[in-house]
């Protein structure tokens, strides 16, 4: 028995690597040796092509109702047809550019907020510090679903106002405003985990030599967080905001469940969902309704948690806690 | 012991002052009111007799004096007298959607449901998450590892709103092995019960497989093994006491979450609790429960937080509770 857990650390241990690689470079050999996460690469970039690309290749538009209501998957319609007639494969793709959009800015909002708040707290420290993380801990405690929904409708009610007001702006324009709240108010709830990492991190990197050597020589606190402790959490951030991304879009979809997501006649994966839910009923079952968007649903998110891990293994070996 | 204890619950009530009143104001802020109608305002004769029924023609810090029960108002007779029931005596208002009845009323009604549906889930979560992250720790990087894992992540990114109608689909309208909906006998509760813990199984795998993963490599594990203790002792008697650390402080707000009941499962299964009325009461700006269920949720995430420490401290005998 003690023989093999001698052997266990040095089969695991890659091969020494040559003292030339700085560490971001053996952080990236660590990533691509890591199958499932090259492939969760690979699979998120496919998507995102095939989203970019689709308006030109798709013989639909995601709008285009016909006489075929739901009609199962066949030559003509992949994926099927929903209730209006409207191709569901190209609803689900054109879903997938608002999940994904919805995902990744949400996720961008969160960053910011939660680097500023976290890296403010823990540089300062002392009153300063107590304080954002009371807020920190107040917000968690709070459900964040009562968050949201008031933020949303808030917000609406202002930007709507404003949008008619200033631009003339029509039904559309007002569609497309729904998107920011979306942004804002995912993005609102999300950074509160990534404001506690930061905080962790910068306390521990304020108490290194080089930022008080740096304080000592006069430097003024802002040059010392963007010359010193930024780049230092830069790797972090990047990991836990991967980890973020598929996080919001399940997030998106429960609102868009609870019709306060995407308004139709846009999609995103969540409305498609929802839509395929209200078909449920025990004289005919339209599984393709529910199959198809959750299913491409999954695979994306499986993609982007395994792309996720395999980046927090590469960077962040130590700090591996959900 | 005590006094940690005392501490702690003492501490609770400053928290339950700021979430009443970031709540109370929070949902006061968004446009609308808990008397609009469906379609166009209620004429405002109703209207007016409404607001000062439920005393909204006070200003704000008035009505929320009286929430907490510390105002006083004119007894009809020139003078003034303490307002009737309140929060400091347990009361949380009367609900200003389902007139006649109290948010009292409605939590207890709902309340029990919810958090067994809850138990039930975390019980099931705990019992696939917690074997599966063992055996997946103890086959790393073998096989039974790959497969393993794969369906914890697998889990961790298919939503309730995906499995709950795939579930009826297939076991309540395809093969009619359960019902579809309601929560009358133990047979209802099975699909529920698996649509609301299967994706936080997977989680809880993840954190247990870490766990074991790191308390495997420490050093009483060795001592264990070299005093010649069967693998199964080494495992469940030494290193799951310290693999199972992260599990624990993760199910403190899990069972929050959870007791407090899912909108997604209620409503697709259309089980009487309070999920639902979270969702709804802020969506249809019903004051009262939107503030009332934010302090349910914060008492419940203090005091199981709480039980995480003690927890805690019984697992791992080096944490001192202070």
């Amino acid at each position: 028995m003690s023989l093999i857990v001698s052997q266990a650390p040095s089969t695991e241990r890659p091969p020494a690597a040559p003292p030339s690689l700085t560490p971001n470079q053996r952080a990236w050999r660590r990533f691509w040796r890591n199958r499932p996460a090259v492939l969760g690469l690979f699979w998120t970039l496919c998507l995102l092509v095939l989203v970019l690309t689709w308006p030109w290749i798709a013989p639909y538009t995601f709008e285009a109702t016909s006489d075929a209501q739901f009609s199962p998957p066949s030559a003509q319609h992949w994926f099927g047809t929903d209730v209006h007639g409207r191709d569901l494969m190209t609803r689900v793709i054109y879903g997938a550019r608002i999940s994904l959009l919805v995902g990744w800015i949400g996720a961008l909002v969160a960053v910011i907020n939660g680097v500023v708040w976290g890296a403010s707290a823990g540089f300062l420290g002392g009153k300063w510090d107590g304080f954002a993380m009371r807020v920190v801990d107040v917000l968690y405690s709070l459900p964040s679903i009562i968050f949201v929904i008031v933020l949303i409708t808030t917000l609406e009610g202002f930007l709507r106002k404003w949008l008619v007001a200033t631009f003339d702006a029509g039904p559309a324009a007002v569609g497309y405003a729904r998107l920011i709240f979306l942004f804002a108010g995912l993005g609102a709830i999300s950074w509160l985990n990534m404001a506690r990492i930061v905080r962790g991190q910068v306390l521990s990197l304020r108490q290194r030599a080089f930022v008080d050597a740096s304080l000592a020589l006069g430097a003024h606190p802002l040059r010392v967080i963007a010359k010193h402790i930024l780049p230092n959490i830069f790797g972090i951030v990047i990991v836990y905001a991967t980890l973020t991304i598929p996080a919001i879009i399940l997030y998106e979809s429960f609102l868009s469940y609870l019709g306060l997501g995407i308004q139709a006649p846009m999609a995103s994966w969540g409305s498609l969902i929802a839509d395929g839910a209200s078909q449920l009923n025990p004289i005919r079952v339209y599984w393709w309704l529910i199959v198809f968007p959750a299913g491409m649903l999954v695979t994306s998110l499986l993609a982007m948690n395994f792309l996720g891990d395999g980046l927090r293994d590469a960077w962040d070996p130590k700090g591996r806690s959900d | 012991m005590w006094i940690y204890l005392t501490k702690r619950i003492v501490g609770l009530l400053p928290l339950l002052l700021v979430i009443s009143f970031l709540s109370f104001m929070l949902v006061r802020m968004a446009p609308g009111s808990p008397f609009d109608k469906e379609r166009a305002p209620a004429s405002p004769d109703i209207e007016r007799t409404l607001r000062e029924k439920y005393h909204q023609d006070e200003p704000l810090w008035q009505q929320y004096l009286r929430y907490l029960g510390v105002a006083r108002e004119s007894d009809g007779q020139g003078g003034t007298r303490w307002v009737r029931g309140g929060l400091v005596q347990g009361d949380l208002g009367p609900s200003f959607k389902y007139r006649n009845h109290g948010v009292n009323d409605i939590v207890a009604q709902g309340l029990p449901v919810s958090m067994s549906l809850g138990l039930l889930a975390f019980l099931f979560a705990m019992g696939v998450g917690i074997p599966l992250g063992i055996y997946t720790a103890l086959r790393r990087g073998q096989w039974g590892d790959h497969i393993g894992s794969f369906f914890s992540l697998l889990a961790f990114c298919i939503p309730g709103l995906v499995v709950g109608p795939l579930l009826i689909m297939g076991l309540a309208l395809q093969w009619r092995l359960f019902p579809v909906a309601l929560w009358s006998s133990p047979w209802h509760m099975v699909l529920p019960t698996v649509t609301l813990g299967l994706y936080f199984s997977g989680r809880i795998a993840r954190l247990m497989r870490e766990g074991m993963t790191e308390a495997m490599k420490e050093a009483y594990v060795v001592t264990a093994r070299a005093k010649g203790l069967s693998e199964s002792q080494v495992v469940f008697r030494h290193a799951l006491r310290l693999a199972i650390l992260p599990v624990v402080s993760y199910s403190g707000p899990l069972l929050a979450d959870l007791l407090t009941g899912s909108f997604v499962v209620e409503n697709l299964f259309l089980v009487p609790g309070i999920g639902v009325f979270l969702v709804n009461s802020a969506l249809g700006r019903d004051y009262n429960m939107v503030v009332g269920l934010a302090l349910v949720y914060a008492v419940l995430l203090v005091l199981l937080n709480l039980a995480v420490d003690l927890t805690y401290g019984f697992l791992d005998r080096r944490v001192k509770l202070s």
